[in-house]
């Protein structure tokens, strides 16, 4: 299997392109072939994705896997995962099926539907496989298109203003990112990424405006510009609000993916790009990077409990969890990355949950409005069981996944900066409120909604589909070794990397 | 062992709550109480043969990163093997209380099944609090910690249609959050300093950390007291301290039976709990000492005064059980840690005693909670009222001045423990907290038995139909109210010599000099210095166990950093316990002489002169009505936090988002979207696809192009 990671990138879209080219129509029966031929894509995906995880060796902290051959225009088409790339890869193979299966009940274009996300996947998995800058550009790129239809053509109501909104924030910010790049290959001289790592980018202090002088000189400017479009993607405050737009006017499926994956390419650019390659440059903005961390998690948790629309509470409780993310990755030491990474994973979990089962009773009211619920757990036990669950993984209760992500940032940002541990921390205490107060008031009380009387509890499928992510959940937080092993040597490696380049640096200034 | 005493609970908890359709809800209860009861019987086996020195069992790796490594584990030494007892035998008790008392329930319909989902949930606390009594390291404790928060969460809101309950409830979760938040901040301190956040390793560093200094946001604090306090501020949520007291009062909203487990007996006290566990750092820290003190002299204080004027049966014990938790935080504070962990294990069953009791009485008058509506009870529930006389004997410290049998003073148990505690407090020279603990053993008299007589004598008050109807409980409930009576007369009495007295030291495994101290031989000639030579052997070699056993990396740093032997630990330089023999008579005698005072006031407010309470509400309105309203400390943080804090959040949603980070940037796209929204409306067209893709491909291929010819270049 020496192209495993080809086909996992491209099983997917050559079923979409299969898809395309043979269904016709729109009849019944072409819907549901194009269901299952998208359902059974994706598990063979995961499946294949699971030899990928089975094969790779822990104990390496360099990229397996690497599949190399040129390309079009002297470009090289290589692709290679490490510590911190694989496992994204099997977060988005895991969700995918669930995914798909949650939007079995679809009634409008199901075969355009299917093949967006199947495109989607294949844009995904290439964003964190890639080890080509142009190659990683376009993955990253193209990804918005899929998603740009998703919300568009299957939204609710508002969703052109909120497609735009999501298209404008994430390419205005990879605009920058493009310019970056262009600029990076004419000093190295090359587009391959672990070329890239170890390439020395100037860090002189650059005059700027003839009286001040940038620190950091031609890596800061570099790392502002990729900080450009990953702080859109994470989302960092302050540049988050397209994200609750966005996950409110998205179909459920879409709000999955797009908190469960989409939003981790940040992180992962962060620790592919901005760590390695600009050590010097993300030392000096560590500190402005802390500061918007730390106000996003007291910001956004604090909106949080003012919302009304669970989507939306749940959208800026992930802006929040990310400002935990942003501030493990910039602690950078092995804590904080593990952490984050950890969190990243983690709240793939949850917050994919937190949507399906929003998509739950949405799907039975045709409303995400608090105040239109109550009472449920009277008539849906099960799903009062499971949302609670997935409530108190949200608060990072230990026992799940979302306790281990959260002490691990946090302990490793103590180590570097007790302000911004004593705010994060703070978070603990704001999550618990918003979090029970919308359980409290979507699930608990007395039912007396007329409205409400008849709703049903969860079916089969939904329970099959929420199971498995109860499971991952409940293994990463008792046995999270399986993750911290795995990213273990490749986080040293990184994190030991950026502080001896960081030392030479400083050495090299000493000794001017 | 003790592995099984962890997990039957567990093992119960999962099958109550998921399988009982399958073994009928009388299934669920069978199982969950027969596990419980036989995680018990292990305690006690476990308890009465523990050996010597501290054995650690490994189950399984918990979070690993870099040089961080948990482990889920368990620690069994006496402080483990004391609150295994009080856990599962209070626990095991109320399980089965639970079957009488949760029969039948106003709150749900006929065809409603709830019984499985509570005792699945009073299984689940247990197995919680036992992770957390149990924990080899702080990581784990932090589980248990927030794990009995959950399960106190649901069960503050078991009555989940009520919305007093789900508010109690929330309440609970959050204000513990408050404290967790202190709790974990002194976890990544300890961490930080010491490269782990195992016990051992964190005990043996306390004497360096006492001499470092740690720079925590912009001030450099001494290290030691830092993370003590911080810890203290998690031991402060949890166990109900003052201005993080305020969910315990509404925590009654849950049933009766939790209250006595989770809010009298075990959750509460695990505040306590960790101070005596940290007792390595905590000797090292002089000023949060002195803090722990303080604080649990004033909420000694304050929770009395509260408890003076509330009409709620339960929520005077709630009080009761918040003062009394003070109490037991200056016995710590004060460095008699094995006072503490007494009055803590005396306080669990007297005062679960006194909730189980208190629920009878509720059972018997129809769920009617008021004292007001209650009266002349003793002759219709007169086994109910002897448990309660017990009860209220016991924590208000009855006993006999001056007289010992084998140098064991005779009384109810709270006589020895709580007295234990404030001759302790006076020996630590501290007499602020001594004179505050002597006026609030008062207060406590009075207050007890304002409740016995406003539920038991005097003339039938309030609803003539349930006074008819009041019954004495069923066996089932009245079974384990009989075994805690047990308990609450003689744990004093039987373990005073263990806690307090001459066996302090071989009970807590305590080395051989602190040995000599607790003894009280430490004073008649230093026979220390000159000890034999065999048992100084015998402490090497048993130090030298202690390293193999417990020392992650090897023993390079030799005797420095080796933490101390024993469950808990008092520097040389504390000598308070030994000095708590030979206090004054008249300080032995003073809380004595408190409690009787506020008996006589209690009979003549209640019973002698029946219009005075009222007179006297009259006379000092704003006094009545501070402490009715629990000294204001609910509106004061609805003023301070609830409601600012929501307010804000709106203020940032509309303002912040909407107005400026939204206006701003789509006040720079104004050109934009008009554009947009006119290409929009061919959305549905698919024409937008071309568009995008064009937009991508258009830059795919810009990009090329420069590279190439900067390739060139």
């Amino acid at each position: 299997m020496q192209n495993l990671l080809s086909i996992i990138t491209f099983l997917p879209l050559a079923a979409a392109a299969v898809l395309a080219v043979t269904s016709r129509g729109a009849s019944p029966a072409a819907d549901r072939n194009a269901k299952w031929v998208a359902l059974s894509a994706t598990t063979i995906t995961f499946l294949v994705s699971l030899l990928l995880l089975a094969r790779f060796d822990p104990a390496n902290p360099g990229m397996q896997f690497v599949e190399d051959r040129d390309w079009i225009m002297g470009l090289h088409y290589k692709l290679g995962v490490d510590g911190i790339s694989v496992l994204f890869v099997m977060l988005t193979t895991f969700l995918m099926p669930l995914t798909i299966a949650s939007a079995w009940h679809v009634e409008s274009r199901v075969k355009e539907y299917m093949i967006a996300f199947l495109v989607l996947e294949a844009l995904m998995i290439g964003v964190f496989v890639a080890l080509d800058l142009v190659l990683f550009y376009l993955f990253f790129e193209a990804g918005l298109i899929p998603m740009f239809l998703i919300i568009g053509i299957w939204g609710g109501k508002d969703r052109i203003y909120a497609t735009f909104k999501f298209f404008l924030y994430t390419f205005l910010g990879s605009v920058l990112m493009l310019v970056a790049m262009i600029s990076m290959f004419m000093m190295a001289g090359t587009t391959d990424i672990v070329k890239l790592m170890a390439f020395d980018f100037p860090h002189a202090d650059l005059p700027f405006l003839g009286y001040w002088s940038l620190t950091g000189g031609v890596q800061s400017l570099l790392f502002l510009a990729f900080f450009a479009s990953f702080a859109v993607k994470m989302p960092m405050w302050p540049v988050h609000t397209w994200l609750p737009d966005a996950h409110v006017q998205a179909p459920t499926a879409g709000s999955v993916v797009l908190a469960a994956v989409l939003l981790k390419m940040g992180g992962y650019g962060f620790l592919r790009f901005s760590l390695p390659m600009f050590p010097v440059g993300t030392e000096t903005m560590t500190t402005f990077v802390f500061i918007l961390s730390a106000v996003a998690i007291v910001y956004t948790s604090l909106v949080a409990l003012a919302q009304e629309d669970m989507k939306k509470l749940i959208a800026y409780s992930s802006v929040a969890h990310m400002g935990y993310v942003t501030m493990g990755i910039f602690a950078a030491n092995q804590q904080g990355v593990d952490g984050a990474i950890f969190q990243m994973l983690s709240h793939g979990f949850i917050s994919g949950a937190l949507f399906l089962s929003v998509g739950v009773i949405y799907d039975r009211m045709h409303t995400r409005e608090i105040a239109a619920y109550g009472g449920l757990v009277n008539r849906m036990p099960a799903y009062a069981m499971i949302f609670m669950f997935f409530t108190m993984a949200n608060v990072g209760l230990p026992g799940t996944s979302g306790f281990v992500g959260e002490f691990l940032t946090l302990m490793g940002i103590f180590q570097v900066n007790t302000w911004v541990a004593l705010f994060a921390t703070s978070g603990v205490i704001l999550s618990a409120a918003y979090a029970l107060w919308l359980y409290r008031r979507v699930v608990f009380g007395e039912l007396v909604k007329e409205s409400l009387k008849t709703i049903s509890d969860m079916t089969t499928r939904e329970k099959a589909i929420l199971a498995p992510l109860v499971v991952m959940t409940l293994l990463l937080g008792i046995y999270p070794s399986l993750v911290t092993d795995m990213i273990g040597p490749s986080v040293a490696n990184l994190v030991q990397t950026y502080h001896a380049d960081l030392g030479t640096v400083a050495q090299a200034t000493a000794g001017n | 062992m003790a592995t099984i005493i962890l997990l039957a609970p567990l093992l119960g908890a999962l099958i109550g709550g998921f399988g009982w359709r399958l073994i009928t809800e009388k299934g669920a209860l069978v199982v969950t109480t027969g596990l419980l009861f036989l995680s018990c019987a292990l305690s006690w086996y476990v308890f009465l043969t523990l050996p010597a020195g501290t054995q650690h069992i490994h189950l399984l790796d918990w979070i690993r990163s870099g040089s961080l490594d948990t482990s889920w584990g368990i620690r069994l030494d006496r402080m483990t093997a004391i609150m295994l007892i009080v856990v599962t035998t209070v626990s095991a008790l109320v399980h089965l209380y639970s079957w009488g008392y949760m029969a039948h329930d106003d709150n749900w319909t006929h065809h409603e099944a709830y019984k499985a989902r509570f005792f699945a949930y009073l299984s689940f606390f247990t197995f919680a609090m036992l992770m957390l009594v149990t924990a080899d390291n702080l990581v784990q404790m932090f589980f248990g910690w927030e794990g009995v928060g959950v399960a106190s969460y649901l069960l503050i809101g078991f009555y989940f249609k009520k919305p007093s309950a789900n508010a109690a409830a929330i309440k609970a979760f959050v204000v513990n959050r408050v404290g967790d938040f202190g709790f974990a901040l002194g976890i990544f301190g300890l961490y930080y300093l010491t490269d782990s956040i195992d016990m051992d390793v964190v005990f043996a560093a306390a004497p360096k950390l006492a001499q470092t200094q740690l720079h925590f946001l912009s001030w450099d604090f001494n290290a030691a007291n830092l993370l003590a306090v911080l810890l203290f501020i998690g031991a402060m949520g949890k166990s109900a301290q003052l201005f993080l007291h305020t969910w315990l009062p509404d925590a009654m909203e849950g049933p009766t039976p939790v209250s006595a487990l989770i809010h009298a007996a075990t959750m509460v006290t695990a505040g306590v709990f960790l101070v005596c566990r940290m007792s390595p750092l905590f000797e090292y820290a002089p000023e949060a000492k002195m803090m722990v003190v303080y604080v649990g002299a004033v909420t000694a204080f304050f929770a009395a005064t509260v408890g003076l004027v509330q009409n709620d049966i339960k929520r005077v014990i709630a009080y009761s059980t918040c003062s009394q938790l003070g109490y037991m935080f200056v016995a710590a504070g004060s460095g008699v840690y094995s006072v503490a962990m007494f009055h803590l294990l005396t306080h669990a069953f007297f005062k679960a005693m006194l909730f189980l009791g208190a629920g009878s009485v509720i059972h018997a008058m129809h769920h009617e909670q008021d004292m007001r509506n209650y009266g002349a009870l003793r002759k219709k529930i007169p086994f109910t009222f002897a448990i309660m006389l017990i009860g209220t004997l016991a924590i208000t410290g009855v006993g006999i001045p001056f007289f010992s049998i084998g140098g064991v003073p005779v009384g109810f148990a709270g006589y020895l423990s709580k007295d234990a505690i404030i001759e302790s407090a006076f020996a630590s020279g501290n007499g602020f907290a001594f004179y505050v603990l002597v006026a609030a053993a008062g207060m406590t008299s009075f207050y007890s038995w304002r409740l016995i007589f406003l539920t038991f004598f005097g003339e039938e008050r309030g609803d003539h139909h349930a006074h008819e109807h009041a019954h004495e409980s069923p066996l089932v409930m009245l079974t384990p109210l009989a075994l805690l009576a047990v308990g609450s007369v003689l744990a004093g009495m039987v373990w005073y010599n263990s806690f307090v007295g001459e066996k302090v030291a071989t009970f807590f495994n305590l080395p051989a000099e602190e040995h000599a101290m607790a003894e009280g031989h430490a004073p008649e000639g230093h026979g220390t210095e000159a000890a034999p030579t065999a048992e100084a052997a015998h402490e090497a070699a048993m130090a030298g166990t202690m390293m193999a056993m417990t020392m992650a990396e090897p023993a390079a740093e030799t005797e420095v950093a080796k933490a101390p032997q024993g469950a808990i630990f008092m520097a040389e330089t504390n000598h308070v316990l030994h000095e708590s023999h030979s206090v004054p008579d008249w300080v032995k005698l003073s809380p004595f002489g408190a409690m009787v005072t506020g008996f006589f006031f209690a009979w003549l407010y209640y019973i002698g002169d029946k219009p005075l309470p009222g007179r006297t509400a009259r006379a000092l309105p704003g006094l009545y009505r501070f402490l009715l309203n629990k000294w204001y400390f609910d509106e004061l943080y609805d003023l301070l936090f609830v409601n600012p804090a929501k307010s804000l959040g709106r203020k940032l949603w509309k303002g912040g988002d909407g107005a400026v980070i939204d206006g701003a940037i789509n006040g720079l796209a104004l050109g934009w979207i008009p554009f947009f929204t006119r290409v929009a409306g061919r959305i549905q067209s698919g024409y937008l696809f071309h568009y995008a893709f064009a937009m991508v491909l258009g830059i795919v291929a810009l990009m090329f192009w420069v590279v190439r010819t900067g390739g060139m270049n």
